[in-house]
């Protein structure tokens, strides 16, 4: 619809609806109108979460309480796994927390970017407007979710006698490089979702793969070393994984005050680029398909 | 003068068509399009839901769109107001245009209608303060006291018709799309959409209006146009079209060739 729509800004008196041609919408009036737009989606999400009563205390008090039984489920598992032999069990609690709520943002955003577009049908069907509003406004909600989390683990991360380091602010980049991975995803998956409506249902399957793939359980270097004892001199595989290096830098710089190599911040932002422009040119350029397909 | 130029011209369709693309299945999915690969199948159908449809219209026109179910009356508002692109020609559009189609105001039956409403706004691209100055008014056309704030899943299908009318026509839209708006609503609120609409007229905007109501389209609309099965039958002054439209019915289908119109 924008993209054949002649641009708002110059001649907001004159629309012209052409057929569109594979591919990209004029993405500068597109931009422009999702700029104009943005109060939408927070809109959108601000009210979703009020429906689910995400802002009431126990709201609040379940968007917390939840991932913190996962993380103690999960340290159960991995402390009778591993023996319970290895490593500083304090430690492994708080960097299961972390990477754990870190990753729940991630899920969140996927899920709800999954269901964004066709949960919006009925807006589709009565307004033109540029519609990756929509996963973005879930990625949003998911990012509110997360909010009281990260408060959570702070007390956390004292009782269990971590210092607080100046190296944690370095943490904010892997939150933005994740942000910008989970917008990507959600664009996907909000369009895969239009074409095959069972795959929010195959979701959690796959969330929970690449949760198990993913430094959460585990520690990065341990992993790249497992990989190594078993396959030879195949380490760098683990960077084929977005969130390895994401979850990787995030848990070291706030668990253990360890400024992560290079390539862990090479590899986040790479995928998280990657991540938005294909995301962005899948979605959009289906984008005017969807009414029809609703 | 170039088209474009024209102050009077409000729409201007140029041999659109317009082509839905769906599965067979009600709910497209993995699952069966992975069994239908297995049985070799085509996994689209084709729509010709508009086909070849041209007019002009200018402003201070209003059109009624009569018309079966399923002749493409609804695909063709939806083509008007920019949410389907067509897959042929062209359309113009001159003007602000706000519709009613008949999925209602249409967003999210969990949240208030007053939700929906600033909903409704924001994706439309207006402004809170835009919105929060209609929204009074709007409020106290559809009249729907409490309900205002209460999740919309709460409403009978006419109180639902008449925010949605409520919305529309508070746009001040410089073209008004109206589907089927008055179906649901009472008697007492179908007099007073009327009377809206009459206004709505009577300053001079464009209105195109979809309704079954023979007597609606002739008291309200100048013009009408008829579709059936995509194509466009005819178009002229209400009555006859009515008439005509009327007399198709009575005789049947198969009396009439489209050649002959
Ligand atoms: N979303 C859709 N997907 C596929 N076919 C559709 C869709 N909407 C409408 N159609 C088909 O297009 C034709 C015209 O529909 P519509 O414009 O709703 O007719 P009307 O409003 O005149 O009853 C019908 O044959 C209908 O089945
Ligand atoms: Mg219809």
């Amino acid at each position: 619809m924008n993209a054949t729509r002649v641009d708002e800004e110059f001649t907001s008196y004159v629309h012209v609806y052409e057929p569109h041609r594979a591919g990209l919408p004029k993405l500068g009036p597109y931009f422009r109108a999702l700029w104009q737009r943005r109060q939408f989606a927070a809109e959108l999400s601000r009210t979703g979460m009020r429906a689910a009563n995400t802002n009431t205390t126990f709201g609040q008090l379940w968007l917390v309480i939840n991932p913190l039984l996962l993380a103690i489920v999960y340290y159960i598992l991995v402390a009778i796994i591993s023996g319970g032999s290895r490593g500083n069990a304090s430690e492994t609690f708080v960097h299961l927390c972390a990477g754990l709520f870190f990753f729940y943002y991630f899920s969140g955003a996927l899920q709800g970017g999954a269901s964004s577009v066709v949960g919006g049908s009925s807006l589709l069907l009565n307004m033109p407007f540029p519609k990756l509003l929509l996963p973005l406004s879930a990625v949003r909600t998911a990012f509110f979710r997360f909010l009281p989390t990260l408060i959570v683990y702070v007390p956390i991360h004292l009782a269990f006698g971590h210092p607080l380091r100046w190296e944690m602010v370095l943490s904010l980049y892997f939150l933005v490089m994740l942000t910008l991975f989970a917008a990507g995803m959600a664009m996907v998956f909000g369009t895969l979702q239009v074409y095959f409506r069972d795959t929010a249902s195959f979701l959690p399957y796959f969330v929970r793969i690449w949760l198990y793939l993913s430094p959460v359980l585990w520690y990065p270097e341990l992993g790249i070393e497992r990989l190594e004892r078993a396959f030879g001199d195949v380490g760098w595989l683990m960077y084929l994984n977005p969130l390895f290096s994401m979850i990787g830098g995030w848990t070291d710089l706030i668990v253990r005050g360890v400024i992560p190599g290079p390539e862990l911040w090479g590899a986040a932002a790479a995928w998280a680029i990657a991540a938005m422009v294909l995301g962005g040119w899948y979605f959009m350029s289906r984008e005017r398909e969807f009414v029809v397909r609703l | 003068m170039p088209a474009a130029k024209r102050r009077d011209l409000a729409v201007r369709a140029e041999n659109v068509s317009l082509t839905y693309r769906t599965t067979f299945e009600r709910v497209p999915t993995f699952k069966s399009a992975i069994v239908r690969f297995g049985r070799g199948e085509r996994a689209v159908k084709e729509v010709h839901a508009v086909q070849d449809v041209s007019f002009e219209v200018e402003h201070g026109s209003t059109v009624g769109i009569i018309g079966a179910n399923g002749a493409g009356k609804s695909t063709l508002m939806r083509m008007l107001a920019g949410i389907l692109p067509p897959t042929k020609g062209r359309i113009e559009v001159h003007g602000r245009v706000s519709t009613l189609l008949s999925l209602g105001v249409g967003f999210n039956a969990s949240l208030s209608g007053r939700e929906n409403v600033v909903l409704g706004g924001l994706a439309g691209g207006l402004s809170r303060k835009q919105i929060q100055e209609k929204y009074e008014e709007i409020a106290a056309f559809a009249e729907l006291g409490d309900f205002i704030d209460m999740p919309m899943r709460t409403y009978s299908s006419g109180m639902y018709q008449r925010l949605a009318f409520a919305v529309a026509v508070n746009m001040d839209p410089d073209i008004l799309l109206i589907d089927e708006a008055l179906s649901a609503g009472d008697a007492k609120f179908k007099q007073k959409a009327a009377a809206k609409m009459k206004d709505v007229v009577g300053t001079a905007n464009t209105m195109f209006l979809v309704s079954h109501s023979a007597a609606s389209i002739r008291d309200l609309c100048k013009e009408a146009l008829w579709l059936h099965k995509g194509k466009m039958m005819m178009r002229g002054p209400s009555a006859e079209v009515n008439a005509a439209y009327n007399k198709f019915l009575e005789v049947g289908e198969d009396a009439f060739s489209l050649e002959d119109l």
